[in-house]
């Protein structure tokens, strides 16, 4: 089973939920940070890094001597990033998207590819599990392309060594947030019960919904804030999985990249019984 | 004419709350929430609609089953497998749809269409602290970058024309496009963290991509009290790199009841954060 942790808000805890299943999580499972802008789940799971490779996107790059400036490819991108400007032809690599459709278009075969970095995909282990993550070149806008690489990466993984995955997503609601969610089996989101994270979590329901899959929620910092949250979720029937507290001693252990579900027994527990309600709601998921 | 952002890198560091209270401290402004994505500023500001636009953003291909031949050149050519084959028909996922225009160009029964996509809406309201411009991208949209360029540019017209000279932006987490577009003709990045081993991590990543822009930034810790040994590592850091230290904020739940309330910390009267959210402000006027 993929589970995808996500939020809507920023900063609700969905770092803190990832890496304490991934640690209490009875089976094999692969931790994987597809937050690729912020990739923190790494800061506390400390994984031994085995490989870390750079991964590209396939971008443009013209002969010149064979360019007869037809404008075929610039009418094509929709992206500005091939242009004719007076007598020269130019790419803007920044701007492509990497769809290819300058090289399939060109009628004198003057296009072939090149590479724009996007960042690097690392590939580790975490005690017995594995783990993965992506990390946004700094300067590079779009991150869905490598989020791509990463799943990818994940589903070939898993092919050679069956298990579950627990996704940590990037926050909004947006193409990001979205590709980490889709094609995962269970969405599993973070809020925190202040108007802040009830606005936000409302709207993560609305784009993550329309999925069709099993979906579920914590709350964090519980204690703090007003019952929103909660009334939404029973109108809603969105079960509430756990509440984690308020507490400062875990917001202190969480600075220091402590794992909290190794805080005490009880945190423990409460990730385990978290844990053991996914699965449950995963099967009825898969059965429906 | 000045222009200040605030960003954080890290979700959830208190950008929309400061963003909150320098609206309220700031003069002749106007007001701006570029979290496009999830955005909270609203909730604190309670606007008034004076206007509401729509926001479209590039296009999408959709497919004619009438007009379709069924000859898979759209499922072959696609970079993002938004072509999917199900029930003797093909079909286009608009959510993994790029609008990269190459099955529609390269149809040879011409029977995909490429209407605009409507992305979501964008506003210019009153509030009790003046004009501010804001925006709703629809769950799932992409060009979050562009609706932050659109929001941008409306905002420095209206200034003109209210003779206001300086606007005040919230930002949105991460490092990509909609950050990016954000810090385009910003004088002042304001980078709200917090003493974590996140807070630190996701500001290294956040400040680079500032200094990559020449950018100038100015740091802020929020909750700076939750680990201060966190916090001396910051300001380590931060001084090594000649990023500007702003001020410390401590922990205080005032900020969550402020934010129930609708209200911004500083229009709380007599408390000790508001007092430090004050001299912030000052020290960043100072920094213009």
């Amino acid at each position: 089973m993929l589970i995808s942790i996500a939020s809507g808000k920023g900063g609700t805890g969905k770092t803190t939920v990832s890496a304490s299943l991934a640690a209490i999580w009875d089976g094999p499972v692969t931790a994987v940070d597809l937050d690729v802008e912020e990739p923190n789940l790494h800061l506390f799971l400390n994984p031994q890094v085995e490989s870390e490779e750079k991964v590209y996107l396939s971008v443009p790059e013209v002969d010149e001597s064979k360019c007869n400036l037809c404008r075929e490819c610039s009418n094509l991108c929709q992206f500005k990033a091939i242009n004719v400007m007076g007598s020269t032809i130019l790419t803007f690599p920044e701007m492509c998207h990497g769809c290819g459709g300058c090289m399939a278009i060109c009628p004198e075969n003057a296009i072939s590819w090149g590479r724009r970095e996007l960042g690097t995909l690392s590939r580790g282990k975490t005690g017995p599990n594995n783990f993965l993550m992506g990390s946004l070149r700094v300067g590079e806008a779009m991150s869905p392309p490598l989020m791509r690489a990463v799943k990818e990466r994940l589903a070939m993984d898993l092919t050679e060594r069956p298990g579950d995955a627990i996704i940590d997503a990037p926050p909004g609601v947006s193409c990001p947030a979205v590709c980490a969610v889709m094609d995962t089996d269970f969405i599993l989101l973070v809020t925190e019960p202040t108007p802040f994270g009830f606005h936000d979590f409302k709207l993560a329901v609305e784009a993550f919904a329309p999925f069709k899959k099993p979906m579920a929620a914590v709350i964090n910092r519980s204690g703090l804030g007003d019952n929103s949250v909660e009334a939404f979720c029973r109108e809603n029937n969105i079960p509430v999985l756990v509440h984690i507290p308020f507490d400062k001693d875990i917001a202190g252990a969480y600075s220091r990249g402590r794992v909290i579900a190794d805080l005490n027994p009880g945190l423990k527990s409460l990730f385990v019984q978290l844990a053991e309600s996914i699965k449950e709601m995963g099967a009825g998921g898969r059965d429906a | 004419m000045h222009e200040v952002v605030v960003i954080s890198g890290k979700g959830g560091t208190g950008k929309t709350s400061l963003t909150g209270a320098f609206a309220h401290l700031a003069e002749n402004k106007i007001i701006c929430d570029l979290d496009v994505d999830a955005p909270d500023l609203h909730i604190l500001l309670s606007p008034d609609l004076a206007r509401t636009e729509d926001f479209y953003s590039g296009r999408e291909a959709v497919i004619d089953n009438s007009r379709c031949q069924m000859c898979g050149t759209c499922l072959d050519m696609c970079q993002y497998r938004a072509v999917s084959f199900d029930g003797g028909k093909y079909f286009i996922d608009p959510l993994r749809c790029e609008g990269c225009k190459v099955c529609v160009s390269f149809c040879p029964d011409e029977a995909i269409d490429f209407p605009e996509r409507y992305c979501g809406k964008w506003f210019m309201s009153s509030t009790r602290f003046g004009t501010m411009i804001h925006a709703r991208l629809f769950p799932g949209a992409e060009n979050s970058g562009r609706l932050v360029t659109l929001l941008r540019n409306q905002a420095r017209e209206k200034a003109k024309q209210e003779g206001k000279d300086l606007i005040l932006c919230d930002g949105a987490p991460g490092i990509g496009c909609p950050v990016i577009s954000s810090l385009s003709g910003t004088n002042l990045a304001v980078v709200v963290t917090e003493p974590t081993l996140s807070g630190l991590h996701d500001l290294q990543r956040v400040a680079e991509l500032c200094s990559h822009f020449k950018i100038k930034v100015a740091v802020v810790i929020n909750k700076f009290d939750l680990n201060s040994e966190q916090s001396r590592e910051i300001e380590k850091y931060c001084r090594e790199k000649g990023f500007e230290l702003a001020g410390n904020i401590p922990y205080d739940p005032e900020f969550t009841t402020a934010m129930v309330d609708k209200k911004v910390v500083t229009e709380v009267q007599n408390t000790k954060v508001g007092q430090e959210v004050r001299k912030i402000w000052a020290q960043v006027l100072e920094l213009l």
